[in-house]
């Protein structure tokens, strides 16, 4: 028995090192860590000896020299005597403005379209399912250059400019628009609307509670837009309408004053919204159809009204489906801002792109490229994340 | 994005290849049997290629010169079209051998940039252009207040924009593009009041726009822009060869050496000559530079002198009809000088 017991209990841990499964995860683990390492190491090392053999300068002091290029289109104050970095900053408000003014956009027309799919109107549902069709299989890059040179170039020059409703020209140099002149005292109707929002926020929570206690229903929504409209409307007149208009006059070149948006901008920006438009709406489709038709029936059967039924039973529900993949798509726009660089719209590219040429320092304007579209679209899939994790089905 | 990667990639060849820049250029080129000439993507009279799809202008003679100089054929070699924007990396990383892309010599490219220039092959100057049909009452650049101007990315000729339009004091609305077909096309569907880029350019431009004789070039000057080759830090013989190359070409037309009368120059007595020529005894100017002692022959004899390549690209029996100006030899007023081959 004695003798037995002893081989079955010695025969496990007498198996060679070499066979052993944890040792041997372990030890390949080690082995590609040791590689990778090395690899960056010698990556590194050899980089900067070459940049070094070749008298090219590196390091980051770049960024504070005296840029000398003017940029187009700018956010903030900026001219030739700013420095590099605040070019590439320029550069990336930019690429954060068409961002995020295009997924706005897009998310809209793509839950208009997605909508429109399902409609059971024939001619609404096809109609979508061609915009779909259409702007889903062109590559961005073809949707960018057919608004600016299909589009937006061949309107008039600026002396022969289309005029618009409310003292707004189009031509092509873009589209002009009044600017809005806040005079003293604006600040109360910006004020205003901050309470406003505040109140609309209480008012909510009131009325829901309110309803979870007694049933009775408060109208919401109604009083919201009342709160919204109405006391920056009441501010605006309190304060003796402080705002005037600045109208765009021609001048010799051009048309002067008012508010000018760039044809670079408005052909990225449209591009950029219709492209990824037609895959928010079949995402919104998808997201729609997969909710069980039993949860409008059953909604129905409980005396909600269609409208209501959209609201609180079937998108709830669609958008847990819906986020995720709409996470993708607005990082794809994010990303595809970046061809603006073929148009002209001085976006990150662009500037970091001169930056380049004229302090021939590739490697760290690339690493600050890299690290500017990573952290954006980090930001960007954090904030959806968080967003989905509110909607997500919370179990009891 | 395409632009990324390819950024992405240049820094990657920088990083990782960078070691063939090091070694001797000129072994590389007779190894691989051409060299790697980075051009521009089309500047008529510089380097665009002709109906037949062959490269042509000043700025591809000068590689072919080399290609002679090297290999006694000017088809060894092979054409980079580069935009201004990707031009340094690409010299830079080793993807070509010269830059020969009307590029401006600047103490900034000289130094940081980690480039070498070996000569000026053309002195060019900034000017401006418009559309005198849409606006007859411009005759001056210092009219151009608050006016719309396409400019190429990367390029001196933006910073000496900006610092012009501040000098005088005056606001401009600048639309920068990446490629110089973009600024073209944007121009010519007037997206912009005023072209800016170097004064031959402009000729070169306006002979592709849709009616180019409504566009007038303003007399204004506004920069120096010397243009000429460029080649990697590092490779001091390689600098040399170009640069002798460059200077052949202006010694060649300093003696009046071409395709023409070569065989007859050959049988002359004249010292010079002969030095230039590699007909001297016991001569070893060219093989002290690493190339053959007759390698201005080969120059001579397939692309001729410089006087020749200005004349046959961007002079008199060009489209272009440029003046040799500035560019016509130091004996004739002008800033072509070949130092002495001896």
């Amino acid at each position: 028995m004695a003798t037995q017991h002893s081989t079955a209990e010695g025969a496990a841990p007498r198996v060679p090192l070499l066979y052993d499964p944890r040792v041997r995860g372990i030890a390949y683990q080690v082995l590609v860590f040791v590689g990778l390492f090395a690899l960056v190491y010698w990556i590194v090392g050899n980089t900067t000896a070459n940049l070094q053999r070749a008298n090219i300068a590196s390091g980051f002091d770049f960024l504070k020299g005296r840029a000398g290029f003017d940029i187009g289109d700018s956010l903030i104050e900026y001219s030739s005597d700013s420095t590099y970095g605040r070019a590439l900053f320029v550069g990336f408000l930019n690429t954060l403005r068409v961002a995020i003014v295009g997924i706005i956009t897009a998310t809209v027309i793509g839950f208009i379209i997605g909508i429109g799919r399902l409609s059971k109107n024939w001619l609404i549902n096809r109609i979508c399912l061609v915009y779909v069709e259409v702007f889903r299989n062109i590559p961005p890059l073809l949707v960018i250059f057919f608004w600016y040179f299909g589009v937006l170039s061949v309107l008039p020059l600026p002396r022969e400019s289309i005029d618009l409703p409310l003292g707004s020209y189009i031509n092509a140099r873009g589209l002009f628009v009044p600017a809005f002149q806040w005079g003293p005292g604006a600040w109360l109707v910006l004020v205003a609307f901050a309470v406003a929002l505040v109140f609309v926020f209480f008012v909510r929570r009131w009325a829901h509670k309110k309803q979870m206690a007694t049933g009775e229903q408060f109208p919401v929504f109604w009083t919201s837009v009342g709160l919204i409209i109405g006391l920056p409307a009441l501010a605006f007149i309190v304060t003796g309408f402080p705002l005037s208009f600045e109208f765009p006059q021609l001048s010799t070149f051009n048309l002067r004053g008012g508010m000018q948006i760039r044809p670079e901008f408005l052909s990225l920006y449209l591009a950029l919204s219709f492209y990824t438009a037609a895959f928010i709406a079949e995402i919104v489709r998808a997201g729609v159809v997969g909710v069980n038709r039993g949860q409008s029936e059953a909604s129905h059967a409980l005396g909600l009204r269609s409208g209501q039924t959209m609201r609180l039973v079937i998108i709830p529900q669609a958008l847990r489906i819906i986020i995720p993949p709409l996470t993708s798509q607005y990082l794809n726009l994010t990303k595809n801002s970046s061809l603006a660089v073929a148009i002209g719209y001085p976006d990150l590219v662009a500037t970091g792109g001169t930056t380049l040429n004229q302090t021939g320092q590739a490697i760290e304007v690339v690493a600050i490229w890299l690290i500017v579209y990573l952290g954006l679209s980090l930001g960007t899939a954090g904030l959806m994340n968080w967003y989905n994790a509110r909607m997500a089905l919370v179990e009891r | 994005m395409k632009k990324l990667v390819k950024a992405l990639l240049g820094s990657a060849v920088v990083a990782v290849m960078a070691a063939p820049a090091s070694a001797a250029t000129l072994d590389d080129i007779k190894a691989k049997g051409h060299v790697q000439c980075g051009v521009n993507t089309g500047l008529i009279g510089f380097s665009a290629p002709d109906d037949d799809g062959n490269w042509t202008g000043l700025d591809v003679d000068f590689c072919r010169a080399l290609a002679a100089a090297i290999f006694d054929d000017p088809d060894a070699v092979q054409f980079s079209p580069l935009s201004a924007k990707d031009r340094f990396t690409a010299l830079q990383s080793g993807e070509v051998d010269v830059l020969s892309r009307n590029t401006t010599w600047t103490i900034s490219r000289d130094t940081a940039l980690g480039l070498n220039f070996a000569g000026v092959t053309y002195y060019d100057g900034q000017g401006f252009m418009v559309n005198a049909k849409n606006l007859p009452d411009i005759k001056s650049a210092l009219q151009l207040s608050g006016a719309t101007v396409c400019v190429q990315a990367g390029t001196t000729t933006e910073l000496n924009l900006a610092d012009y339009f501040k000098a005088n004091n005056m606001e401009y609305n600048p639309v920068v593009f990446e490629k110089f077909e973009e600024v073209n096309s944007a121009y010519d569907a007037g997206r912009c009041d005023v072209y800016t880029t170097d004064q031959s350019g402009l000729y070169a431009v306006r002979l592709n726009l849709a009616s180019p004789g409504d566009h007038i070039v303003l007399p204004e000057i506004i920069s120096k822009e010397p243009l000429g080759p460029a080649v990697r830090h590092g490779d001091d013989q390689w600098l040399d060869i170009v640069k002798w190359t460059y200077y052949a070409l202006v010694n060649a037309e300093e003696l009046g050496v071409n395709k023409d009368n070569l065989e007859e120059k050959m049988q002359s007595d004249n010292p010079e000559l002969r030095r230039l020529l590699g007909t001297e005894e016991g001569g070893k100017l060219g093989t002290d530079l690493g190339l053959t002692n007759d390698f201005a022959v080969r120059i001579v004899k397939h692309v001729g002198n410089y006087g020749d390549i200005f004349e046959r690209n961007v002079g008199a029996e060009s489209p272009l009809k440029i003046s040799r100006g500035i560019n016509a030899l130091w004996t004739k007023g002008g800033l072509q000088y070949g130092m002495p081959i001896r």
